[in-house]
Order: C-alpha cells, then sequence, then structure tokens
C-alpha cells in the first residue's frame, strides 16, 4: 500500500498485488456463490466490508456497549468517546469547518429528507422551485416532489444529453429569483457521470441559491472536500464507503444548519424540556434525536481509517483501469450498448444488450457467481431518458480485478449462448 | 449450465423471441395492466369474456424471457377455457413455479411444465406469475393496474 499511484500507473503487476493485498481485508470475498467464487460487481448498491469494521462493530458490542451521552458510569463515558471521535474523524475527513457540521443520520436518504424538510419548513413557500438535475437517484428526486406538495413550490429538472452529462447552460438558465435550493448527485449511480458540482455550485451561489450534493456515490471513488466544493449540504451513506448500513451523515454549513427547525423531536436534541417550552440543543445535536446507531457509527468510524489508509492516487488509477478494460471490452461485443458515455466517469457501467432484458441477464451472471445489479437502479426517470426499461450495471470498489471484468466479459457471452 | 437450462427451456426463449397473441384487442371486454416495480416487467391484457368463457385473448408490453414467455403460453391455454378452467390452471401453475406441486406428472402439465425451473429460481417467480396475476384480477373485474410487489 506504500507503492505511489504514479509507480501503479506504470505498473499492472504492482497494482495487481496493491489489490491483492487490498482483497485480504475482506473476508466475503472468498465466499462462493452456485459454487463459483464469488465476483463481486454491485458495489454502488453496497460495498463489502473489511475485517476492521466488522470487528470495531462487534469490539463495541462485546466491551463498550452502553447508551451515549447520557451515562455517568464508564461504559457510557467510554461509547460516547468513540461515537464522537468518529464525528470528529468525519469532519477532517471530508474537511468540514467544526464538528457541528456534521450530522449523524440513517443514510443519504435520510439526510436528503432531512434537508428537504427542515430547510424545506423555513424557507420555502408557494411559488418558490427547487432544482434538481434529471440524473437524480429516487432519494434526490422525492423528498423534493414532497416538498413541493407540502408547500405549493415546483421541482424544476435540468436536463441530461445522451452522453449522460448535465446540459450546463439549462442548469444555470433555470436558476432564477425562485430558486430556494438546488440538489444534485456528485456521481450518478445509473450512469456513471462524474458532475462538475464545483462549478455548478459557484453557479447557483451568484444568485444565491445554496445546493445540496447526493455523495452517495461518491464517497467511495473520491476523496470529498467540501469547503473546496463550497456545497451547503453533502450527503453520504457509510454502507457503500465500506462501512456499515444504517449510518451516514450530512454535512452542513452551520450558519445554514442553525436557521433550519429541528428534523424529528425527542431525547438528544433537547437542552430542557417543560411541557410549555422546549430548548433545543446545539449543533449537531438538535438534529439527531433518540439513540443513534451507535455500533454503526463506530463502524463507519473503522471505514474511514480504511479509506484513509488508501493511497487515492493508487485508487484512481486502478478503479480506472477497471472503467476502461469493461467499457471497451463490452463495446466489442456485438449487441451491447452502454448507457452513460459521460466524458468523466466513476466506477459504473450501465449497459444493455440487444433485445435480452436485464433480469435474464442478471440471473444467467449470477450462475456464474458474478453479483450485478439489474433494473432501474431507482433512477426510472434516467431509464425514460433513454427510452429503456432498465439496464445491466457493473460497479467497482478498490477489491475488484481485472480477472473479475473477464468474468463478466464470459458470462456476456454465456446469455449470448442462452439467448442465441 | 444445466440450471440455466431448466430455467431457459427452449419452449420458453422460443415464446420469448415470437410470442402469441401478442397483439392490442380493441373488442377487448376486460383489459388490466400487469406491472413488476422490481424489474420494469409490464404488460397489458386484453380478454373477451362472453358467458364466462374467454373466447380471446393477447397481451402486450415488454419486459424479462421469463415474464414475456409465460404471458405468451398463457394466451395459448386460455383461449376457449372457462373462468373456472382458468382459475384452476392459475392455481396449478402458482404452485409449479412456487416448488408446491407435488403429485402431478409432467405430462399432464403439458406447456405449463416448461416452467418446472422457475421454482429453483426465487428471485424469478413474480416475473413467471405476472401475467397469470394480471388475468386472475382481470375476470375478477378489478380494474387497476395489477402490481406483483
Ligand atoms: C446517487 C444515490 N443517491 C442516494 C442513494 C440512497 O442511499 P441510501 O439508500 O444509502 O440512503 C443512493 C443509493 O443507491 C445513490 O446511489
Amino acid at each position: 500500500m506504500m507503492t505511489s499511484g504514479t509507480t501503479l500507473l506504470q505498473n499492472d503487476d504492482a497494482l495487481q498485488a496493491w489489490t491483492m493485498k487490498l482483497r485480504e481485508q475482506f473476508p466475503i470475498l472468498n465466499e462462493h456463490v452456485h459454487s463459483k467464487r464469488l465476483v463481486y460487481l454491485d458495489n454502488a448498491a453496497t460495498t463489502q466490508k473489511p475485517e476492521s469494521v466488522l470487528s470495531a462493530m462487534e469490539g463495541y458490542y462485546r466491551h463498550l456497549n452502553s447508551n451515549i451521552h447520557r451515562g455517568v458510569h464508564f461504559l457510557s463515558e467510554q461509547a460516547t468517546e468513540a461515537y464522537e471521535g468518529v464525528r470528529e474523524k468525519l469532519r477532517s475527513y471530508i474537511n468540514a469547518a467544526a464538528t457541528g457540521e456534521i450530522v449523524f443520520v440513517r443514510g443519504t436518504t435520510e439526510a436528503i429528507n432531512l434537508v428537504a424538510d427542515s430547510f424545506g419548513r423555513a424557507f420555502v413557500k408557494a411559488g418558490d422551485e427547487v432544482l434538481i438535475s434529471g440524473m437524480e437517484h429516487h432519494s434526490n428526486i422525492v423528498p423534493w416532489q414532497l416538498l413541493c406538495e407540502r408547500t405549493g413550490a415546483s421541482l424544476k429538472v435540468a436536463p441530461i444529453d445522451d452522453r449522460g452529462e448535465i446540459i450546463v447552460e439549462e442548469f444555470e438558465r433555470l436558476l432564477n429569483k425562485r430558486t430556494r435550493i438546488v440538489g444534485l448527485a456528485h456521481v450518478s449511480n445509473a450512469l456513471g457521470t462524474v458532475n462538475p458540482v464545483k462549478h455548478l455550485i459557484d453557479l447557483a451561489h451568484r444568485h444565491d441559491i445554496p445546493v445540496l450534493v447526493d455523495g452517495a456515490q461518491a464517497g467511495p471513488h473520491l476523496r470529498i472536500d467540501v469547503r473546496d466544493l463550497d456545497c451547503d449540504f453533502y450527503a453520504l451513506s457509510a454502507h457503500k464507503m465500506y462501512g456499515p448500513t444504517g449510518i451516514g451523515v450530512l454535512y452542513g454549513k452551520q450558519r445554514l444548519l442553525e436557521s433550519m427547525p429541528p428534523y424529528q423531536g425527542g431525547g438528544d436534541m433537547i437542552r430542557s424540556v417543560t411541557f410549555e417550552k422546549t430548548v433545543f440543543n446545539d449543533l449537531p445535536y438538535k438534529f439527531e434525536a433518540g439513540t443513534p446507531s451507535i455500533a454503526e457509527g463506530i463502524g463507519f468510524g473503522a471505514a474511514l481509517d480504511f479509506l484513509t489508509s488508501l493511497d487515492w492516487r493508487a485508487v484512481s488509477v486502478h478503479e480506472h483501469s477497471l472503467l476502461e478494460k469493461a467499457s471497451d471490452a463490452l463495446c466489442n461485443i456485438p449487441g451491447v450498448r452502454i448507457i452513460g458515455t459521460a466524458r468523466e466517469k466513476a466506477g459504473v457501467v450501465s449497459f444493455v444488450l440487444n433485445d435480452v432484458h436485464p433480469h435474464d441477464i442478471g440471473t444467467i451472471l449470477d450462475q456464474e457467481g458474478i453479483a450485478v445489479r439489474t433494473g432501474h437502479h431507482c433512477a426510472q426517470p434516467v431509464m425514460l431518458r433513454y427510452g429503456i426499461p432498465a439496464t445491466v450495471r457493473a460497479s467497482f470498489a478498490v477489491y475488484n480485478t481485472k480477472e473479475e471484468i473477464e468474468a463478466l466479459i464470459r458470462g456476456i457471452y454465456r446469455v449470448k449462448e442462452v439467448f442465441h | 449450465m444445466s440450471d440455466l437450462r431448466a430455467l431457459y427451456q427452449e419452449i420458453i426463449l422460443e415464446h420469448n423471441k415470437n410470442p402469441r397473441n401478442f397483439k392490442k384487442m380493441p373488442e377487448a371486454t376486460r383489459m388490466l395492466e400487469g406491472y413488476n416495480p422490481l424489474c420494469g416487467d409490464h404488460y397489458t391484457l386484453y380478454l373477451k369474456i362472453v358467458n364466462d368463457t374467454i373466447v380471446d385473448i393477447s397481451f402486450e408490453g415488454s419486459g424479462c424471457a421469463i415474464s414475456k414467455a409465460s404471458a405468451s403460453v398463457m394466451t395459448t391455454l386460455l383461449k376457449g377455457k372457462t373462468k373456472a378452467e382458468a382459475e384452476k390452471m392459475f392455481e396449478t401453475f402458482r404452485l409449479l413455479v412456487t416448488g408446491e406441486l407435488k403429485d402431478m406428472s409432467f405430462e399432464t402439465l403439458g406447456k405449463l411444465g416448461a416452467f418446472a425451473g422457475v421454482s429453483e429460481f426465487p428471485a424469478r417467480v413474480k416475473c413467471a406469475s405476472l401475467a397469470w396475476h394480471t388475468m386472475h384480477n382481470a375476470i375478477d373485474a378489478k380494474t387497476d393496474v395489477v402490481s406483483t410487489e
């Protein structure tokens, strides 16, 4: 892991050795499916977890289990310290200014719902507009639709082109004095497009419009720097970043979070309660009602350690070489059409094969031990845009290998055999 | 591969490629959509029912090979059957694809037998059953979109 990205760039063997070393940290990769070695290419749905994450979570339950923020006893203090330590780790990992800007949530979906609900109640009214893009995941569409329904605001959508890139001029044209907030995916889960979010945020800020970035798919592939992006909100799910399910983070600029009302009410989010009046807690606790997913939070911390330990030059070189190898090989199979050919992509290749339905392809690949996602990927508007019901999606993580891409390609030929 | 061949029987592949009764039916007395949100299978089923008998049946739409072949085979089996006979066949089919059909030889199943392999693929049972569920709801005279979810 000490090999630098530059060396790896020039040396296939070094890259291979680096990947094999990483694979050793993921016990599940030794599993067999239908008597075949598991080839896990569904990382955009959720990544596998390294040993360190598994043992951190088990260690918490074995040695530290207790509730946080409320006990004077030893275990509670220790658990609180561990959990709050993760908050600081996250702050540093995404380069937020303060831990008060790091709100623990269940995942990206809850983060977006929190903003749509709370920001919406404070700032969005009838006649206002919410702007998203044409490649959003349902979780960055539906919360805004609900908000619009509730308030009488309207949802505007910046279209994408045939490659699967946001048409920047159209995006810019849709920004106006009625626009209250913008929601954008950093990386598209259905197309793999890496959006130029920094530029788009800058465009929105020229109109003083805050921007929420859905970082669910960026987390595993890119180093995120919220202050460099200057985003107002950023949402992440730990389970797509080698961490556990049930935990994620909402980053929000302090000034904005302070101006927003609480999302849910309950314990932990209050300073004092009488039947007449409740005084809310400080940031970020104002947005964290109830006992959180403590073990998962601690697992998230271990996942962040794993991510921090990676040579990110190497990650980028490796993942791009997988993407390139898969895209090239798929393009060479007669009848395959790749959906999403943006100039900048990360970790995802979506495709269709003649008139063979993706669901059938998924079943046949599964028989070969190959896990891919088939369907609309919670992005039905994207499918509609391309006039297809579904795609097959292979998505990559640091531990995938060129051999696994070759297995995928052999699998597609197997599909062609069955559907001669 | 043997498991796959059990699922993708020649009959299924052939019906997928050349679905029978694959057309609109303007004179239908019942029309119902069947939709599987998980994989996007989406069909419209047309039935012409006279005096409790299915005198004509057709479908159109798109979806995976299993769902399309199942719909196609179903239309060939149900033409001329009474509603009660159709319901009985649906029950047989349901038991077959869920692996619960015990005491029936494959000969008596006829074309339905091609779907026996589905029971080994739990994720595909909904695909195979979509058209049948839609038919069942259609002859019950429900008029909403039928979803297998
Ligand atoms: C782009 C994108 N946004 C949001 C989500 C939702 O994430 P979660 O289900 O972890 O809340 C996903 C997950 O698939 C995603 O890919």
